[in-house]
């Protein structure tokens, strides 16, 4: 049977000193705090990001135009207007396994309806475009195909956009002017919230491309295209068709840059979670560094607190303590220190966490790894930094510690 | 039933002990022999320096001789090492210091419970608590189990400390100048406990440099620069209890004289 007299010990030495107990968990407090806060941070922002990688739609594959090395000099993606027309025919005719496609122009534009007057952005796309990024139609229909091939003037407009020009009222068949051109709103797009970069993706509108391109800006290809393929198996295989199809149409010899970028769903979300993995990593790591200025924060009090128990730790040996006894005394009561500093810690992580979710309206998760983790590594840093200090205490010559003053 | 040979408490065999600090050699104490049996009431009296404490503390197995032979009980404390020192401590010996070395916030009886803490014999709480409460009313301080030693007066504080050396139920108490921070009545008080205890058979050896502290024990040993220059009997035996209800008498007379 495991004896709980060292620990009765140690729990009665704490209590001698209350705010010394206080003060050196403060330390780990702190630590174990930023550790479990930061990570919840990081966590959310990961959950965020995919999230809205998910808001992308399923299976979806962009293009975008442009080449990062064209003649030396850095383009962009998305810049240089190398996807035509035809490209974009030949993607509906000629690439099997896809289930929906749009081009994209984008354009900044003035916006007005009655008096109220806005600068929004304008996207023009296919008739697939919100099918593809799985975006719902609240109020109203989607325009048709229809309404591309006539470049109609119809507009389906984000739920920022509507409150902004219509307040209460359902905009729904009523006009709105882009620029000079005036539009009819057919339908209210469903919520989708904040974008990956935090711009509202809500404060929209989606016109047909052959309209934008006539009436809005005058361009003659595209930023990109949204391609979805039929399944999840398919993304591969449509990727490289899609691939090989515009190089062929942009007439790319053997060996030479493509001018265009295919990047999926699957490619992005990698991208982002590293992105998310690397913040989550740096905040673990600041988090940690203040852990472990907070285990040598316990490290110092225990040491000056042998120093100043000296006499203690005599009275203690003279009565019988052996060494040892000493030496585990000290041990367990930094163990005590760290672990009620962890708790206390992980207590504030959730605060911490709560308050970053309230006030900066950023997602938090604290993790019950994070937890965990954070609990063993107090304990750790309680054996670690406590071994030390109590192997002094444990080494005391009896005479000389009751001598001391 | 077998015949259990008496061992003296203490016995000191040509036992020299020198400090050795940087260059200087210190004989602090040089070839003394003594022998304290059981139920024994000793007096160790001299000049400061003269080696009272150094032999107190090996006596006390807080320290070895540097040559020499000390027989405790009848054990052999030369070849202990330090954990088998500690457990000596904890089971045959009560330590009683000048300056109490108590515990601060820590209530009394916690103080009085710290040796069963470390007893290797393992002690349950409840009997921990009850051995120690026990303790506390052997000296007088029942009532005081949860006051702290702020909360006590110095006689009060060394009372406690005996309380604590006597938990254990030592084979010889130790108390080195227990009196010396002590006005003399409170002295006397502490005398008075200590002749109770040698009377239910207590072995006690204390040091001071009182002589009339020392004429309350049986036996006083006087040393001169570390070695024994007298051991005899006392003489003229004080009796604490007597001596106290005619301070107590001395004190009315006065009241009565100034009022
Ligand atoms: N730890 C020590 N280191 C060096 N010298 C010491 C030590 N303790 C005591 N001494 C010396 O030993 C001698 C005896 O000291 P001590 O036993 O304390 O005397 P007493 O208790 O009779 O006053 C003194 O000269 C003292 O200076
Ligand atoms: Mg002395």
């Amino acid at each position: 049977m495991i004896s709980l007299t060292p620990v009765k010990i140690a729990v009665r030495a704490l209590q001698r000193n209350t705010m010394r107990t206080l003060l050196t968990t403060l330390g780990i407090i702190f630590g174990v705090g930023a550790v479990i806060g930061g990570v919840a941070i990081g966590n959310g922002a990961k959950s965020r990001i995919e999230e809205q990688i998910a808001s992308l739609g399923q299976n979806v594959i962009l293009v975008l135009s442009g080449n990062n090395s064209r003649g030396g000099v850095s383009m962009g993606f998305g810049s240089a207007g190398t996807l035509s027309k035809e490209d974009y025919e030949g993607l509906r005719k000629e690439v099997s396994g896809i289930s929906g496609v749009s081009p994209e122009v984008r354009s900044g534009a003035q916006i007005a309806a009655g008096s109220a007057n806005i600068q929004t952005q304008v996207i023009g796309v296919g008739e697939d475009y919100a099918g593809i990024r799985a975006w719902n139609i609240d109020n109203g229909a989607n325009f048709t195909e229809t309404d591309v091939k006539n470049a109609n003037k119809v507009a389906l407009i984000g739920q920022t956009t509507a409150t902004t020009l219509f307040s209460e009222e359902d905009p729904v068949g009523k006009i709105i002017r882009i620029k000079t051109s005036p539009f009819i709103v057919v339908g209210v797009l469903a919520k989708k919230g904040m974008s990956m970069n935090g711009s509202d993706q809500d404060d929209i509108v989606l016109v047909p491309y052959t309209s934008a391109m006539v009436r809005l800006t005058q361009a003659t290809s595209f930023r990109s295209f949204n391609v979805q393929a039929a399944n999840a198996s398919l993304v591969p295989a449509v990727q490289k068709e899609i691939a090989d199809l515009l190089r062929q149409k942009h007439k790319i010899l053997e060996g030479r840059d493509d001018d265009f970028i295919v990047r999926t769903q699957q490619e992005i979300t990698e991208a982002a979670t590293q992105t998310s993995k690397v913040m989550s990593f740096l905040l673990g790591s600041f988090a940690s560094v203040s852990l472990v200025v907070g285990g040598i924060g316990i490290m110092n009090i225990m040491l000056v607190s042998v120093t100043e128990r000296t006499r203690e730790i005599g009275v203690r040996m003279a009565v019988g303590a052996r060494g040892n006894d000493v030496l585990l005394q000290f041990l367990i009561e930094a163990i005590i220190l760290s672990l009620v500093g962890g708790v206390l810690g992980i207590g504030c992580g959730f605060g911490l966490s709560a308050l970053v979710k309230k006030y900066l309206e950023l997602p938090t998760l604290v993790s019950s790894d994070s937890v965990i983790i954070a609990f063993g590594v107090s304990a750790f840093i309680g054996v670690f930094f406590g071994f030390y200090p109590a192997r002094k205490a444990s080494q005391l010559d009896p005479i000389e510690a009751l001598r001391y003053e | 039933m077998a015949q259990t040979v008496m061992h003296p408490v203490v016995k000191l065999e040509k036992f020299t002990k020198t400090y050795f600090t940087g260059e200087v050699e210190v004989q602090a104490v040089k070839g003394v022999n003594l022998t304290i049996e059981p139920g024994e009431f000793v007096a160790i009296m001299g000049a400061s320096g003269s080696g009272k404490s150094t032999m107190m503390n090996s006596i006390g197995c807080l320290d070895r001789p540097t040559s020499g032979t000390y027989l405790l009980d009848g054990v052999n404390v030369g070849g202990l090492d330090r954990d088998e020192l500690a457990d000596l401590r904890n089971s045959k010996i009560g330590f009683v210091f000048q300056g109490f070395n108590l515990l601060s916030r820590t209530s009394a009886v916690e103080n009085v419970e710290l040796p069963l803490l470390y007893a290797r014999k393992k002690i349950s709480g409840f009997d921990q608590r009850e051995r120690a409460q026990q303790s506390l009313e052997m000296v007088g301080l029942g009532q005081r189990y949860d006051h702290h030693p702020s909360q006590l007066s110095g006689g009060q504080q060394q009372r406690v400390a005996i309380a604590r050396a006597l938990v254990n139920r030592p084979a010889l108490l130790l108390a080195d100048e227990p009196t010396g921070n002590l006005d003399s009545q409170t002295s006397i008080e502490i005398m008075n406990i200590f002749q109770e205890l040698n009377r239910k058979g207590m072995t006690i050896v204390m040091v001071t440099h009182e002589l009339d502290i020392a004429n309350y024990t049986l036996r006083t040993v006087v040393m001169r620069d570390g070695r024994i220059v007298t051991d005899e009997p006392v003489k003229n035996r004080l009796d604490a209890t007597t001596e106290l209800i005619r301070l107590k008498e001395e004190q009315q007379a006065i009241k009565l004289a100034s009022s």
